[in-house]
């Protein structure tokens, strides 16, 4: 009774639950401990991007609320925090660090549901890594002497911190986990489109016992943020986001005493050479571009290939893609979930759009995407001009450029031909090949044969218009003290 | 040399494409966590059982111990309808003649190891005869070992010439050749060595003996298999597959599964083109196949042991 077995085989939906998450209909202010209600009476609705759906109404902060927020954490810093030893605050963020990982379900169920990315991603990279920082900086906020030799360390007061839509709780905790751990108190906002993880985040914070106002979480839009950046009261500003909002910042806080670190976009080159392993390359190249949805300040989202492997890599990638699952975010086993908003679908499909108006070669993967949601199918360009606007700028979503190159030179000039400088990626299987280019790759972080690995012990940030100062290891704590 | 493979291209083996360790563990470890459940498991398990060579292959194997098996691989379980049978038993060439008659009209294939198996360490005249022997006694299948030594003194083109002269030994029964992939060490060497077996004129690759450990991870058949997707691409032929020893629960079998579904697609989810070398996996499956019928695990005593 041999049968047959031929068939097509695919797999169940294995839908991770939601039914453990507990989620408010309505979040306030996170105000000196306190859950305050914001000033305008206002509030704005945080949307499910996989199926359109409302998850609960948000806090719209307004600059009283902002103020109060300021007022909040000037008061524990000179009161509290500040007095406190680098042994107690410590011990603070080791309790953070742990909660969260008791609740890292729950965080990563959350992240999903409000963000869009896929629950695989949240649960093994989002979540676990946030609480990394939070233990990593626990560790030197006692040995602050030691990580700074020979100066005086001190701390600069209040932070003022904006952060981005694309990995919403781990930003959080790379912006708060330092400035802690170096002593100060923080006003944080998230993203309009992503709050929901920073509010259970200040829950937690809130179930952890730290002092009232050392960490304030205010929740709005672009002019909350524009409220935190003007605030007289602020010491520094950390803002990661795009690069057109960082000029801003820049600008606004020009003749200020302000000190500010800005972590932009980016359009990072992914460089494969010949003698590359070009299936682990190819492998390289989706989690380079399709991590996130391509929401990543670091994609590899131009593609360098060496011309006598450009046919192989490109047959292999498109293969690859065809096997990747796109859809559910809650599914265990989508590789590619749903883009965060509609304005960041309608800017993706603007490009792709631009792209083939441009007449490129262009190749989408064969899979059929959700009627609801905002989904976009994971995309090449091949053979796109250095000139090109897609080329130049930075789309932000699952959209790849391939562009061939013939020497090494020439991959540098190109690769470094961009106003942006956030990261690169070298696959060889030659040792001095990736010494040399990583000399010459004006980018803040360059991967060799791996792309988009992150660790709290490695600095992180950019070079040109991917802005300055860097985010974790001690470079990211040198940024929080004076 | 097979006529279908006259006319290609043979290429220096001393430059096969190379492979990055840590690559290819990343690629393994996400396939290993996807979530196969409902009505895909189930599928997914009956493929498996329909996939597996039961073998045994000790000293002491007996036309009994092997007429046993035999039984086995035509009822794999009576209690669960509809049950597929294995795709063939695996035996030593002396238990060949046993197996041919104790399976009779069945579809069960019959493989015999063979090239003084597992150490391969005999001259090539007597691997031959070994070879011609199983084929005679009504092989369908000869499980071969490359010459693990001579291809790690470089001495590619003997390893190739002798995979060569056993297919020709083995006339209508398919050649399955195996690397012992435990001994080659790493993974560039497996690639090298699969891809001098599929030009040699193998129509399977296969990882392991089961003598030697580590044995089928999932790391070097996932090499394997881009080789042999390589080939196919360069070729148009299609070489199938045998991962061999250490997989032994239904979840590992299934990754597998899912391994070769998003590397070679599902033309080759078909016992022709893919197999597992297997004693204890068998058992495993059916105990969650059963699970998934009564909603609990029954113990080890209500599957026979074969």
């Amino acid at each position: 009774m041999n049968k047959n077995q031929s068939t097509k085989w695919n797999l169940d939906p294995a839908p991770e639950s939601a039914g453990h998450v507990q989620l408010k209909t309505q979040y306030e202010l996170f105000i000196n401990g306190k859950w305050e209600k914001p000033n305008s009476g206002k509030y704005f609705d945080s949307i499910n991007p996989a199926n359109e759906e409302k998850l609960a109404s948000v806090a719209h902060a307004d600059e009283t609320d902002v103020d109060k927020a300021v007022k909040a954490a000037r008061h524990a810093y000179e009161n509290v925090w500040s007095k406190l030893s680098g042994k107690e605050r410590g011990k603070y963020l080791f309790r953070i660090a742990r909660l969260i990982q008791e609740k890292a379900r729950e965080f990563a169920v959350i992240e999903t549901l409000d963000g869009g990315k896929s629950i695989r991603e949240s649960r093994d990279i989002d979540v676990p890594l946030a609480a990394n920082h939070f233990f990593y900086y626990a560790g030197w906020a006692d040995k602050l002497e030691y990580a700074f030799p020979n100066r005086p360390v001190k701390s600069l007061g209040v932070a003022g911190q904006i952060i981005p839509w694309n990995f919403p709780l781990l930003m959080a905790a790379w912006k708060i986990a330092p400035a802690l751990a170096a002593g100060n108190t923080v006003v944080l906002k998230p993203s309009e489109t992503t709050s929901l993880t920073a509010l259970k985040l200040a829950e937690l914070i809130e179930e952890s016992g730290l002092p009232a106002g050392v960490v304030n979480i205010v929740t709005g839009y672009g002019d909350t943020g524009s409220a935190i950046v003007n605030h007289p009261d602020i010491n520094k500003i950390a803002f990661t986001g795009s690069t057109n909002v960082g000029k801003m910042i820049q600008k606004a806080i020009a003749g200020t005493d302000k000190k500010l670190t800005l972590e932009l976009g980016g359009k990072s080159a992914n460089i494969i050479f010949e003698d590359a392993p070009i299936d682990q390359a190819v492998e390289g190249i989706v989690n380079g571009i399709f991590f996130n949805q391509g929401h990543v300040c670091c994609a590899g989202s131009r593609l360098f290939v060496q011309e006598g492997v450009a046919e192989t890599v490109i047959q292999k990638l498109k293969d690859r893609m065809d096997t990747l699952y796109v859809g559910d975010p809650m599914d265990k086993n989508t590789d590619i979930g749903a883009i965060n908003s509609k304005k960041q679908l309608e800017t993706i499909s603007k490009y792709i759009q631009i792209g083939i108006q441009d007449g490129n070669e262009i190749y989408q993967s064969n899979c059929a995407l959700p009627d609801k949601g905002y989904f976009c199918k994971p995309t090449l360009f091949i053979d796109v001009a250095q000139s090109s606007q897609l080329v130049q700028e930075e789309i932000f979503g699952p959209v790849l450029t391939i562009q061939t190159f013939r020497t090494v030179d020439e991959v540098i000039q190109k690769a470094n031909n961009t106003p942006f400088g956030l990261a690169a990626g070298v696959w060889t299987d030659k040792g001095s090949k990736i010494f040399n280019l990583t000399s010459k790759l004006r980018a803040g972080v360059v991967w060799a044969n791996t792309y988009n690995k992150f660790d709290p012990t490695s600095p992180f940030g950019g070079y040109k218009e991917s802005g300055f100062g860097r985010e974790g290891g001690l470079h990211g704590l040198e940024a929080y003290l004076g | 040399m097979s006529t279908k493979q006259k006319d290609i291209q043979i290429p220096d083996f001393r430059f096969t494409p190379t492979i990055d360790k840590v690559g290819v563990e990343e690629r393994v470890a996400r396939i290993q966590t996807r979530s196969i459940k409902g009505e895909s498991k189930i599928q997914g398990m009956k493929m498996v059982l329909n996939m597996i060579d039961l073998t045994t292959l000790e000293g002491k194997d007996t036309p009994g111990k092997v007429k046993q098996m035999c039984y086995k691989a035509q009822h794999l379980h009576e209690a669960y309808p509809d049950c597929p049978t294995v795709a063939a038993v695996c035996v030593y060439p002396s238990m060949v003649k046993i197996a041919k008659e104790a399976l009779g009209n069945s579809n069960v294939k019959v493989a015999s190891v063979s090239t003084a198996f597992p150490s391969g360490q005999a001259p090539r005249e007597v691997k031959i005869m070994d070879t011609k022997f199983a084929v005679e006694q009504g092989a369908d299948e000869i499980d071969m070992v490359i010459s693990r030594g001579k291809f790690l003194s470089g001495e590619y083109n003997f390893v190739f010439d002798e995979i060569a002269a056993i297919k020709e030994a083995c006339g209508k029964a398919r050649l399955k050749v195996i690397l012992e992939t435990g001994e080659l060490v790493t993974l560039d060497n497996v690639r090298k060595a699969s891809e001098i077996a599929m030009y040699a004129g193998a129509d399977f690759i296969k990882t392991s003996t089961g003598k030697i450990q580590p044995a089928a991870t999932m790391q070097v058949t996932y090499v394997m298999l881009m080789a042999i997707k390589d080939y196919f691409n360069k070729t148009g032929i299609m070489i199938g597959m045998k991962p061999a020893g250490g997989i032994s629960t239904s979840k590992l079998a299934l990754h597998n599964l899912l391994m070769v579904k998003e590397t070679l697609g599902e033309n080759w989810l078909d016992n022709h083109w893919f197999r597992f070398g297997a004693s204890s996996l068998a058992n495993d499956v059916l105990m969650q196949l059963m699970k998934s019928k009564t909603g609990v695990y029954q113990s080890g005593d209500y599957f026979s042991l074969d």
